[in-house]
């Protein structure tokens, strides 16, 4: 048996290869094929949060970024069943949050934006939850506008696992789980947050941001006005760093 | 230094749980007992003793309902919230006891005295209304028992020195089989497994086709023998005893009475795993059985059924902790309540693995239900083979139906499998029954033309639950309570149902509130779908059963509320007016809006 050969399973009927332990979405991206996602990061292990990555494997739906690739599979991935379902778990995360994407800092460089433009999302459908999430501009470089939460746990996830620290976490529970910082004054300025952690370049919404830099990319000229997010299949995060 | 006053009680915690993380929802829930409420000054010491971050610390105190960040009364009053709480008027009795003790619900009196807040099911449906006081179940409250009530909560009377009648929860064992006529003997399983062998008492589980009580209905067999096979440092037992579907109420009687058994067949899976932990998984709502189950625990270490050398084996060691859930029904789960069994938020895990070889601490793990124990007891007593002659042949034994509702004998039914639901309604005497709803709020819902149908894996799979609705009952109002119990009990982490269960019970509320029309109905069907098909976990998935099945089974339950023909907006003009209009005293008609 060669040992060299990858295994392969299909996804929409283009033969993707694999190797042992990558999960569907791995390889498709490794293969140049976009499956929306917005809680899923090429650098860090698979979440299965935001469930925008469902796929449909042997005609069941699942996460695609926690299930595992295996030989031979049958998977559906942009199909206008699938796509709808991903609109609507966008509108939900829409509604759930204050999202104002006119004046956010991070209109053109934002995963839920693109991902909303890429599935041609006209309104947020459902009734807003307009909840109240005061910002937190406590800390000289950095603020943290809590309207726009996902909850995809990345810079949780970044903290921990590559920052060493654990600046970020949840709490709350169902439609009042919300991200927390790690001080009793519940502010970051007295977290150990740096510039320089992975943490503060991670946020694929506009949840993280530098100060006094804001605009300095002019509108229109930003990662996704210049191309679809489909068009960039990783778009790890960038920010300033 | 204000942190002393916390370090005092914190540390004596601290020690009894060996400072060990993993033990952090224990050291928080009694914290809380302590202290009323875990402090933030708590919270930063628990941090530094456990060498936790603070914030993921603060994160499981978010998730559970038991614990707070915020001060709350010194009397901390939870009514119980189930539909069948609600049907013997808890309502009405919390709007009695607010008005009573001039406190609003959901608030903390502004003396501190009380606060008031309404709770998911406390499992006594069979003796509703029922609330927890301090965590402690009352039952039977009527209208006398809540002035009553109210009284001692004004006299500051300890909670202790209450009416002892007051918490007199009864165990209502309407009928009995193999498994409830008490005729297990302790010691007797073990006294079979040392004879037969751990892998011949394996033989016999297999041969008695027993599958798990919980409802999900996995071969026993099969699990312990997977569980066995695994590699690992440790292997583990669990209980799971957080038995939150609303209407069940069976291990609660198990653990009152049953325990020695329960804890025998957890000691046999131990045997056969290869296991020296185990773990009760006690939801928080069963506080009050903690000291007898302790009890009961010690005497079986003094009997040398359980600890060290058990029976005077060399290489048989087993010994059973207690952990407390804190108000969090997603803990039922297998996998999220390892996470809370780790002293972590109960968050459902990805699966595969699945805990036969990756569960508490990452180690092979068996989860089972308090039922399954018990009946696991009994088959190494009496045989697998004799176990598997009862029930059906695909699902072989008895099962132990928790009813309530609508008839005049609820409580405990035991029955071999196969038994129909028409049945049970003539033993509990049920009159005129519009519906019952199987297995709780994750249920399915049935309607008269289908109580010929039987309670079996093969037919209407069930962890017990029974909950009977008569022709007065608006099943519209059945499942609205059911979608709420969903929004709340939803773990938050994916967002299909974290923003799904909560959309759905606001279109349950516009639909009551008068403001529906068919648009909301392809709404809230298109929600379900997604629901079903992108969810995280089981409650995900189940959260839409009980609007879908009374949809299909009750439709002009629902036909009646869809009053108007066009789309019409939940936001309604004039009712967003009514604070202004009591701040400014007003109700005339310049204070309204003209309705259209």
């Amino acid at each position: 048996m060669n040992q060299d050969k990858l295994d392969t399973f299909t996804l929409d009927g283009q033969t993707i290869p694999f190797s042992a332990g990558q999960t569907i979405i791995q390889a498709a991206i490794a293969a140049g094929v976009y499956i929306p996602h917005l809680c899923f990061h090429p650098e860090f292990k698979p979440h299965g949060s935001c469930k925008l990555c469902t796929v449909k494997v042997n005609g069941r739906q699942t996460a695609s970024c926690t299930a595992l690739a295996l030989a031979n599979l049958v998977v559906e991935n942009n199909t206008a069943e699938l796509n709808n379902e991903r609109l609507t778990l966008l509108q939900m995360l829409f509604v759930e949050g204050n999202h104002f994407c006119p004046s956010c800092e991070k209109s053109g460089d934002c995963q839920l934006q693109a991902t909303a433009y890429e599935l041609k999302m006209m309104s947020p459908h459902f009734d807003h939850f307009f909840p109240d999430r005061p910002v937190d501009a406590t800390h000289p470089e950095y603020l943290l506008d809590f309207n726009r939460c996902i909850l995809c746990s990345l810079c949780v996830r970044a903290s921990r696992d590559a920052d060493g620290k654990a600046v970020f976490a949840l709490s709350g529970r169902g439609i009042k789980s919300h991200l927390i910082v790690n001080a009793e004054s519940g502010n970051l300025v007295d977290t150990d947050f740096s510039s320089t952690d992975k943490a503060a370049h991670i946020c694929p919404v506009g949840v993280i941001l530098k100060k006094r830099v804001g605009f300095a990319v002019p509108i229109g000229q930003r990662r996704f006005d210049a191309q679809p997010i489909s068009a960039t299949p990783h778009p790890i995060a960038k920010g300033d760093a | 230094m204000v942190s002393q006053i916390h370090a005092a009680y914190l540390d004596l915690i601290l020690t009894r749980y060996q400072h060990n993380p993993n033990h952090l929802l224990q050291i928080l829930r009694e914290a809380q007992e302590y202290f009323g409420y875990i402090h933030a000054d708590a919270l930063s010491y628990l941090g530094q003793q456990l060498s936790l971050p603070r914030a993921d610390i603060a994160g499981v105190v978010g998730f559970y309902s038991f614990l707070s960040d915020q001060p709350l009364g010194e009397y901390r009053v939870l009514f119980s919230d189930n539909i069948t709480d609600r049907m013997l008027g808890s309502v009405d009795l919390m709007t009695q006891f607010c008005a009573q003790l001039w406190v609003e619900a959901g608030k903390v009196s502004e003396d501190g005295l009380l606060s008031v807040a309404t709770t998911s099911c406390t499992g006594l449906c069979d003796q509703g209304p029922a609330m927890l006081v301090n965590n402690i179940a009352i039952n039977r409250l009527t209208p006398e028992r809540i002035t009553a009530i109210a009284e001692l909560i004004r006299e500051r009377m300890p909670v202790s020195a209450w009416p002892a009648s007051f918490f007199a929860i009864e165990d209502n064992i309407q009928r009995k089989d193999i498994l409830l006529n008490g005729e297990f003997q302790s010691g007797s399983a073990l006294a079979a497994l040392l004879q037969r062998g751990a892998d011949a008492t394996l033989q016999e589980i297999h041969a008695s086709k027993l599958r798990g009580r919980g409802g999900a209905g996995f071969a026993t067999g099969k699990k312990w023998e997977f569980c066995r096979d695994a590699v690992g440092d440790a292997h583990y037992v669990v209980c799971n005893a957080d038995e939150g579907e609303p209407g069940t109420f069976k291990d609660r009687v198990l653990l009152n009475r049953y325990a020695d058994q329960v804890f025998e067949g957890m000691t046999l899976c131990a045997r056969v795993i290869g296991a020296k932990q185990g773990f009760l998984y006690l939801r928080g709502e069963y506080r009050y059985l903690l000291a007898h189950l302790q009890a009961v625990l010690q005497q079986r270490r003094s009997q040398n059924l359980l600890g060290h050398r058990i029976l005077g084996q060399a290489d048989f060691d087993f010994d059973i902790e207690i952990h407390l859930g804190a108000g969090a029904y997603v803990c039922g789960e297998e996998s999220a309540l390892i996470e809370s069994l780790e002293g972590k938020r109960g968050t459902p895990r990805n699966r595969p693995p699945f805990p036969v070889t990756n569960g508490y601490l990452n180690q092979p793990t068996v989860v089972n239900n308090v039922e399954t124990f018990a009946a696991a007891s009994l088959i190494a007593v009496k045989g697998g083979e004799w176990y598997a002659s009862i029930g059906t042949t695909v699902s072989s034994g008895t099962k132990i139906l928790s009813v309530s509702g609508d008839c005049a004998r609820p409580g405990l039914y035991e029955y071999p499998f196969g038994v129909t639901v028409a049945q049970v309604l003539a033993d509990c005497g049920a009159q005129e029954t519009q519906a019952v709803q199987v297995s709780g709020a994750s249920g399915i819902c049935l309607a008269p033309a289908e109580f010929n149908r039987q309670i079996a894996f093969e037919d209407i799979p069930t962890a017990g639950a029974l909950m009977v609705f008569d022709q007065s009952r608006d099943m519209f109002e059945v499942a609205r309570n059911f979608v709420h119990f969903f929004a709340h009990e939803s773990c938050g982490f994916c967002t299909p149902c974290r923003v799904g269960t909560s959309l759905l019970a606001n279109m349950m509320d516009k639909l009551a509130l008068g403001h529906g029309s068919p648009y909301d109905f392809a709404e809230i069907e298109k929600l379900n779908t997604l629901l079903q098909s992108t969810s995280h976990c089981g409650l995900g998935h189940a959260a839409c059963n009980p609007v879908l099945d009374t949809i299909a089974k009750f439709r002009p339950a629902y036909q009646k509320r869809l009053i108007h023909h066009e789309f019409v907006p939940a936001f309604d003009l004039d009712f967003a007016l009514t604070q202004a209009r009591q701040m400014t005293g007003r109700d005339d008609s310049g204070a309204h809006f003209e309705s259209t």
